[in-house]
């Protein structure tokens, strides 16, 4: 980061469902051009937090600024500089690929080439298919695609790699650093640690509603390691990971 | 930047959500090939035989030219038992009438009396059998009014007086059926299934505001159904010669009918897509809303066939009066103009609902 000019600011978040409270006063800034990783164990605000962000909820209290746009005040002109994949991303049934990003594209009211975003995310011979009958990496890939269409200033992806196999989430880190880029910000919830250490420029950690660390992959490694941690067992030279990637190749297994 | 257009997003659902439904052979069969089932079979019932059993009583005149030219008509066969046999069929409907042509006393104004009886426990074939019936003395009313002042007159008056077939009576009948189950089943399984696999989520996510997404698809509905409308229609009208009496005008007051029904009846459906809890309880409810106006609602029945206490129900609900104008404009000839009951009924329906529709609204 040469120059950190702030994107996303979060002040003071909260958010209560009755009794409990999901997101419990989280503040922290995100800086524009960055992968920025949210994360956490289930259940700990990662999706609360990142769907106010989004525009899709409206938190108890709190705000947050996107581009100096006030996520609960300026709705509509924060949903026209945003790209969201939720966790579980819903398609319009029964209607194709290049049809589907038509459809987007009339909802963000811009023009497109669906053709290009396709390529984009390496869809091009899936144009006539429908979104269910895709693999899962593909179906990740889509959903970053129609987070695109409308050239967003920060794109939020919700466990983008979850259920993926090895190969399909390499190749995702590649498309999400490809955003990057652009000059596109990225924000990501993941509860994989390596992908947050390969992936992210910087990541908060959320338990319990709560941030309790925030900085680089390696600041918080370098922290805890001048903190006097040991790892029990030896540190070998490569993981089963590399065994398995090693074995299989790095070509995806879409078909 | 342009200043972003709810309506141009709109209509990119609308698009979509065309597609996919025309693309989605169930929703094809349900609002298209049902009714026309239906109207098919009922089509050749109706259509076909057209043959009335008929009796004289024998202390009648029989020496007038109605009863000559009524046992000269191939479309009557006529009985020759005896009256109290004759009556006993016509009880059990072996009979589809009953005449009996008196001779007035001289001095009257016309020379003949035909009483008409007919069994009302068949009431659409008790009526076609009268207006055939009626078609015929008027006939030789006209031939003999060149000779001479009306010969007879008829002593039955509950018949609006046009020759139907049975496809007339059935066609608005299914067509009702069909807006009613378009509306409130399309459109209950559309929303609870976009709500429950994040689609309607994902929308939200872009600049489109939330009622725009409603519109855009209960539009896309809409077009859907009307098309299933006109298909319904032409078929009725080519295949079984159902009656548009105004021709091209009838048909666009019958589009226009079904166009403010299918509204009343997609606002059913977002009350059901909103009550239900997921995709299972859907038909359960909205076979409460349907079910009962399908049967009520003079679909298949003429209302006035249903016990009294029944009645008052009949006249509550939408359907009955979608099927009385449907009915009213084919038939009669009437337009969305002349029926002002029926019209202000439903469009008090369509506020209710819409009232009603949008307490309950809830998005995910």
């Amino acid at each position: 980061m040469n120059n950190k000019q702030i994107i996303i600011e979060v002040k003071n978040l909260v958010m209560k469902y009755g009794d409990l409270t999901a997101v419990d006063n989280i503040s922290f800034d995100v800086y524009e051009g960055e992968i920025f990783g949210l994360l956490g164990p289930n259940g700990a605000g990662k999706t609360t937090t990142l769907e106010i962000m989004e525009t899709l909820r409206t938190a108890t209290s709190g705000e947050v600024y996107i581009d100096k746009l006030s996520v609960s005040k300026d709705r509509e002109k924060v949903k026209n500089i945003i790209g969201v994949q939720l966790q579980q991303s819903g398609f319009y049934p029964g209607i194709n690929l290049t049809e589907l990003i038509h459809l987007f594209a009339g909802l963000y009211n811009v023009k497109v080439n669906p053709g290009e975003i396709l390529e984009m995310v390496g869809l091009t011979e899936k144009a006539k298919s429908v979104y269910k009958n895709l693999s899962g990496g593909q179906k990740q890939r889509f959903a970053v695609a129609t987070t695109l269409i409308n050239q967003p200033r920060v794109v939020f992806l919700d466990e983008p790699t979850t259920g993926l196999d090895p190969q399909a989430r390499i190749n995702l880190w590649d498309l999400v650093k490809n955003i990057q880029s652009r000059g596109t910000t990225a924000v990501i919830t993941t509860h994989y640690m390596d992908e947050a250490e390969k992936l992210c420029n910087r990541v908060g950690i959320i338990d319990s509603g709560k941030i309790i660390a925030i900085d680089s992959p390696d600041g918080l490694i370098d922290n805890l390691l001048n903190s006097g941690f040991e790892r029990n067992e030896k540190v070998r030279h490569a993981t089963l990971e590399d065994v398995f990637l090693n074995l299989t190749g790095k070509e995806l297994r879409d078909e | 930047m342009n200043k972003y257009s709810n309506i141009k997003a709109m209509m990119a659902i609308t698009r979509a959500s065309l597609k996919s439904i025309f693309r989605n052979p169930s929703s094809v069969v349900f609002s298209l090939l049902f009714p026309l089932i239906f109207i098919i079979v009922f089509g050749f019932i109706g259509g076909g035989g057209g043959k009335f059993d008929i009796g004289f009583i024998s202390t009648g005149d029989r020496n007038n030219p109605v009863y000559q030219k009524l046992t000269n008509i191939a479309n009557f066969r006529v009985s020759d038992e005896p009256d109290e046999v004759l009556k006993t069929q016509l009880e059990k409907g072996k009979l589809d009438a009953l005449l009996n042509i008196k001779v007035n006393p001289d001095g009257s104004l016309t020379k003949y009396t035909v009483e008409i009886s007919t069994n009302n426990s068949r009431p659409e074939m008790a009526n076609l059998c009268k207006l055939m019936l009626i078609h015929v003395i008027d006939k030789v009313n006209i031939r003999e009014t060149e000779k001479a002042p009306p010969l007879v007159e008829v002593k039955e008056l509950n018949v609006e007086g046009r020759l139907f077939k049975m496809i007339d009576f059935i066609l608005p009948g299914q067509l009702g059926f069909s807006i009613l189950s378009a509306g409130v089943f399309g459109t209950a399984f559309l929303l609870m299934s976009l709500r429950e696999t994040l689609v309607i989520k994902r929308f939200f996510a872009s600049p489109i505001k939330r009622k725009y997404i409603v519109i855009g698809e209960g539009l896309s509905r809409l077009i859907f159904s009307l098309i299933g409308s006109v298909i319904i229609i032409a078929i009725g009208h080519y295949a079984f010669g159902f009656t548009l009496i105004n021709g091209f005008i009838t048909f666009l007051n019958m589009i226009v009918v079904s166009a403010l029904g299918l509204v009343i009846f997609l606002g059913f459906g977002f009350i059901v897509s909103n009550v239900a809890k997921n995709v299972n309880a859907v038909p359960p409810i909205a076979n409460i809303l349907t079910l009962p106006q399908f049967l009520l609602a003079g679909t298949f029945f003429p209302i006035d066939n249903f016990p009294t206490w029944l009645q008052p129900i009949s006249k509550a609900l939408p359907l009955t009066y979608l099927n009385d104008a449907l009915r009213k404009i084919a038939f009669d000839g009437a337009n969305i103009f002349t029926l002002p009951h029926e019209m202000l009924i439903l469009l008090a329906w369509g506020v209710g609902v819409y009232v009603v529709a949008i307490k309950f609204f809830k998005w995910e």
